[in-house]
């Protein structure tokens, strides 16, 4: 911990300039950032081809040093004493449930899947509100997928189904999908063909050539009229009520799907948190698997948090499964809806959180929220949030890509690692973690050599 | 970066175990009974007065086992196990105060897999295929992969950059750029999957390329010149491992053509063929299959710059995974159930089909038999290789039914009953009554490995050695002996003890780091800038994703 500590440099007048920095905002995660730096101020002046999100999320960081660390129900504390408490709470507990962990480095999403494990925990991410729903689709149909780059080299066709990048995730147009030009795509967007799905005109769709209005709840028969139509089936007229797009335009999408080159389709939240849910993922990742007899055809969630797709990767590595894991009986269990965040509280189970680069506390329903505030809870963060004021434990962390390095992974699995603008006095989350972790394996050593000596003597005295 | 696994303290002093009967062959120890002595994570001449004494009295010996060919970590990986909770369900791995938990199935969690691994006595496991741009994620797996050391193999067969080199003749620069390449991804070596079928895959309509010297219509070259010219600048650099080649046509009928192709456009440098059971097909493509073990083992046993791994089919449970992607997109065809198909720019493709072998399948009971006549015809063990390309074959987790059914002649007999009639007949498996010997079985999973990775402190006992060691109880029933080391001993700590599993730590990172021509860094760029999604100051990865690590030095001159 000590090393990420330092004082940072005090020389007046100190301004440098931070090539191929990564801005962790959205799950684009652009890495070709060029950041000017005050030092003196601890504010970044500049962030070079940042989009609108971007430059708000490097201007507007604040840098505070003077806050404390740690408070413990509210009262500054050492760290040290803030990870004792921590510590105490989550091996007292009998249901501890991990949250969170979105907005953070693979390095400390390890640490906390490590902490879960040890103390038999349950262990979730902001997955399961957002493309939770598509991660079951996935492990029931697979997907045909690509990296980002091959969109900008080959693609010429791409749907938008269910978001609205151009608010969202600004440059996805112009960086991997839409305008770049690639090694078969020379010509840009004049090159491609883009086609928009959505329940309203968004500001994405002066982007698309073809928008199609789809009725709103109705994306899972839309989807499906195009894998009949896709596979030659013929379609009654009626699908324009129950979708609200004309058979005839659906019929020449799927013509034009199935004799494009490579296809690509990207499906947001739209699609998964309305009704249908993972049937909805499900029927788009089945369409693009359809199309594969007929062309190459990928498809790809476009994920919302800056490291989503990390907590997606390190949960699976370690357990098995991408989010929603019990670890109460000593081995992962996955059951979502059962082991997820919102239901484990809104249930009443959990008897304490350790939240980390999240606040449930501000987006989860009331129950859950009300169940949040019965529990002793830790949380990490580097802001002052709903949870973290509702916490018994507090710490203020220093902010992934700005302050602290790692790795976060791109929506499409690219792990790229992250360069620091200005060192922070505030520790890392994976600092906290880590500090957290030996001091509960300490404690569990502890009870466990107690219960030898126990059962021990047990046997002497028998 | 920290390690993520403690270890109790005093567990690495030094140890002498005595009266067991040691099979060494790379020092030509064959069931000699001597004492081996270990300090400081090593093999030594003796061991101090007061090192911990392990009686093996009847038991037998051997150096840790090596796998050449497997996969375990990084981008496909982490999609397949993704893909099957249902897999991971019924095969829950537990924790304990020293260890972590997981799962299992055929594509473990990053912890199972290293217990499991060490649980079967193999202290070493090369990931056999990862494309660069996945390094990163392949290192991070490989650092919570415990015990074992490990390391992975960078797929550059179909890397655009490298085929446009070739194909503009510049020879010189397309080995810097391989070494730049390799060094940029902490590999441990270069890996070609069905070289110069990626874009036909990708920019064709899920088209392949089905001759080796079949010319690419966008990169004007064929996979032979790839294969050639990896093959060269891999002899010109001396790295440890050769190029580690999966051939063109994987899976096909008549596909034994292909591969024998490839070996002679090696001559007599060296050259790996991966999992070369499932390139030994005869038959007319697009019909049934025949085998083809014989001309291909007769052309293995006659070249000794030849070596390779046999990726023997194990009935039950498998994950098809593989950077071949029209191979796995052919087998989802099969059943059409899930599937996964992952492209990387420029650099590679991939898919993955959950799968299942059959006894009663034709196909798969002549892929089965296949296998075992290259193991049985082989007339040099160091060169012909114990693998299931896991999980691919099978999980690595069938090696000790495997071993049995090498080394029992009896077992083979009745295992043969049980499965289609008619592949076996296609075969001259019934009739090869070869039996294994244990200084064979020492070969084919340690020390052959060991010599064909060019890893010199590993796949033996002598001074100096790594002290990855594995005691068996001497069981006649083989498969229960390789399943069930009493002890194993990795890097000089008893991570087994007396069949209890006392240790976790993180073991070690094997890469390797060639020497390059700095300049070529600024051939790369411009291709990179114009064509990859990511910066280029940003994809060779740095010291911080190694954890603890060894750098294996080229081979001598």
């Amino acid at each position: 911990m000590d090393d990420k500590v330092k004082t940072a440099e005090t020389s007046s007048g100190h301004v440098k300039v931070v090539e191929n920095a990564t801005c962790t905002f959205c799950g684009c995660v652009c890495d070709d950032m060029v950041l000017t730096v005050d030092l003196d101020q601890k504010k970044i002046t500049k962030a070079k081809n940042a989009c609108v999100l971007g430059r708000a999320w490097f201007a507007e960081h604040v840098h505070e040093d003077n806050v404390p660390p740690a408070l413990l129900d509210g009262q500054p504390v050492s760290v040290e004493a803030a990870i004792e408490e921590a510590a105490r709470i989550l091996v007292e507990a009998r249901f501890p449930i991990t949250y969170g962990l979105s907005d953070t480095t693979c390095e400390a999403q390890r640490e906390a899947v490590a902490i879960t494990d040890m103390i038999r925990g349950n262990l979730d991410t902001t997955t399961s509100v957002c493309h939770g729903p598509s991660g079951l689709a996935f492990q029931g149909i697979g997907e045909s997928t690509m990296t980002l780059g091959e969109v900008k080299n080959r693609a010429d066709l791409v749907i938008y189904w269910g978001g609205n990048p151009a608010e969202s995730h600004p440059r996805h147009f112009t960086r991997y999908a839409v305008t770049p030009k690639g090694m078969f795509t020379p010509n840009g967007k004049k090159d491609r063909y883009v086609v928009l799905v959505d329940v309203r005109r968004t500001p994405s769709a002066p982007v698309a050539d073809l928008f199609l209005q789809v009725k709103p709840g109705h994306d899972f028969e839309l989807a499906w009229a195009l894998r009949a139509l896709v596979r030659g089936r013929r379609l009654d007229p009626g699908i324009e009520e129950a979708t609200g797009i004309p058979l005839a335009t659906l019929t020449d999408l799927a013509a034009r799907m199935k004799s494009c080159r490579y296809g690509v389709l990207f499906f947001g939240m739209g699609l998964t948190m309305t009704r249908g849910r993972h049937f909805n993922s499900g029927a788009v990742l089945a369409l693009a698997t359809d199309l594969n007899e007929y062309t190459h055809f990928v498809a790809k969630p476009v994920r919302g948090h800056g490291n989503v797709t990390g907590a997606d990767n390190v949960v699976s590595w370690q357990t098995g499964f991408p989010f929603g894991v019990n670890f109460s009986r000593g081995f992962p269990r996955f059951n979502p809806g059962e082991f997820t965040t919102v239901d484990t509280l809104s249930r009443g189970d959990a008897d304490a959180a350790l939240i980390v680069a999240s606040d449930p506390a501000a987006n989860f329903p009331k129950a859950a929220i009300e169940h949040l505030g019965r529990i002793p809870v830790i949380s990490l963060d580097a802001k002052e949030t709903a949870t973290s004021r509702l916490a018994r434990v507090a710490f203020r962390t220093a902010t992934y890509g700005i302050s602290v390095a790692g790795t976060v992974y791109r929506m499409d699995d690219v792990p790229i690692t992250l360069r620091t603008a200005f060192e922070s006095k505030l520790p890392s989350d994976e600092d906290i973690l880590t500090a957290l972790r030996t001091r509960i394996k300490a404690l569990l050593l502890a009870r466990g050599q107690a219960a030898k000596s126990r059962s021990a003597a047990t046997r002497t005295a028998a | 970066m920290k390690s993520h696994n403690s270890t109790p303290a005093g567990a690495a002093g030094p140890i002498r175990i005595v009266n067991g009967r040691i099979h060494d062959p790379a020092n030509g120890i064959d069931g000699a009974v001597r004492d081996l002595c270990v300090e400081s994570g090593r093999i030594v001449e003796s061991a101090p007065v007061g090192a911990r004494r392990i009686d093996a009295a009847g038991m037998v010996i051997m150096p840790g086992g090596v796998d050449i060919h497997c996969h375990i970590a990084g981008p496909k990986v982490n999609l397949a196990r993704k893909l099957q909770p249902e897999d991971h369900r019924r095969d829950p791995h537990p924790g304990t105060l020293y260890t972590r938990s997981g799962t299992g199935g055929t594509v473990p969690s990053t912890f199972a897999t290293g217990y499991r691994y060490a649980s079967l006595g193999y202290t070493t496991a090369m990931e056999a295929a990862v494309p660069p741009i996945g390094a990163r994620h392949t290192l991070e797996e490989l650092h919570d992969t415990p015990v074992i050391d490990k390391g992975f193999y960078v797929l550059l067969g179909n890397n655009i950059f490298l085929q446009r080199l070739l194909k503009e003749g510049r020879r010189d620069e397309f080995r810097q750029a391989v070494a730049w390449w390799v060094n940029s991804t902490k590999a441990y070596a270069t890996k070609l999957v069905n070289p110069g079928g990626d874009e036909p895959w990708k920019g064709k309509r899920n088209a392949n390329v089905s001759d080796i010297d079949e010319t690419n219509e966008v990169f004007g070259i064929s996979p032979r010149q790839i294969i050639d010219a990896f093959v060269d600048a891999v002899h010109e650099m001396r790295l440890p491992h050769p190029p580690h080649i999966h051939c063109n046509n994987l899976g096909h009928s008549g596909n034994y053509a292909t591969t024998l192709e490839t070996m002679k456009t090696a001559g007599d440098r060296r050259l790996h063929i991966a999992h070369i059971q499932f390139h030994s097909y005869g038959g007319q493509p697009g019909k049934s299959p025949s085998s083809a073990a014989q001309p291909i083992v007769e052309y293995v046993n006659a070249h000794p710059n030849i070596t390779c791994d046999v990726g023997q089919v194990m009935f039950g449970k498998s994950t098809i995974m593989t950077a071949d992607a029209p191979l796995a997109y052919m087998l989802r065809n099969l059943k059409k159930n899930k599937w996964v198909n992952a492209d990387t720019e420029c650099e590679s493709g991939c898919g993955i089909v959950p799968f299942s072998y059959q006894e009663k399948i034709y196909v798969h009971a002549l892929q089965w038999a296949i296998g075992l006549e290259l193991f049985l015809m082989s007339a040099d063990p160091w060169r012909i290789i114990l693998s299931t390309d896991h999980p691919n074959g099978g999980s690595f987790l069938s090696y000790p039914k495997l071993i049995r059914l090498l080394m029992d002649r009896e077992f083979r007999k009745e295992e043969i009953k049980r499965v289609h009639k008619k592949a076996i007949s296609r075969t001259v498996l019934a009739d090869l009554d070869r039996e294994y010997t244990l200084n064979e079985i020492a070969i084919i999973s340690r020390a052959g490995p060991a010599r064909a990775l060019g890893l010199r402190n590993k796949g033996h006992l002598g001074p100096g050695a790594d002290a990855d060691i594995t005691v068996y109880d001497d069981d006649a029933d083989r498969e229960r002996m390789f399943n069930a080391p009493r002890y194993v001993v990795k890097s000089g700590r008893v991570v087994i003890d007396d069949h209890e599993f006392r240790e976790d730590f993180s073991g070690r990172l094997l890469h390797i780091a060639p020497e390059y021509d700095a300049t070529i860094v600024q051939t790369v760029r411009p291709f990179f800038e114009d064509y990859y999604s990511i910066e280029f100051d940003n994809y060779a990865v740095g010291d911080s994703f190694l954890h603890d690590h060894e750098v294996i030095p080229s081979r001598p001159a």
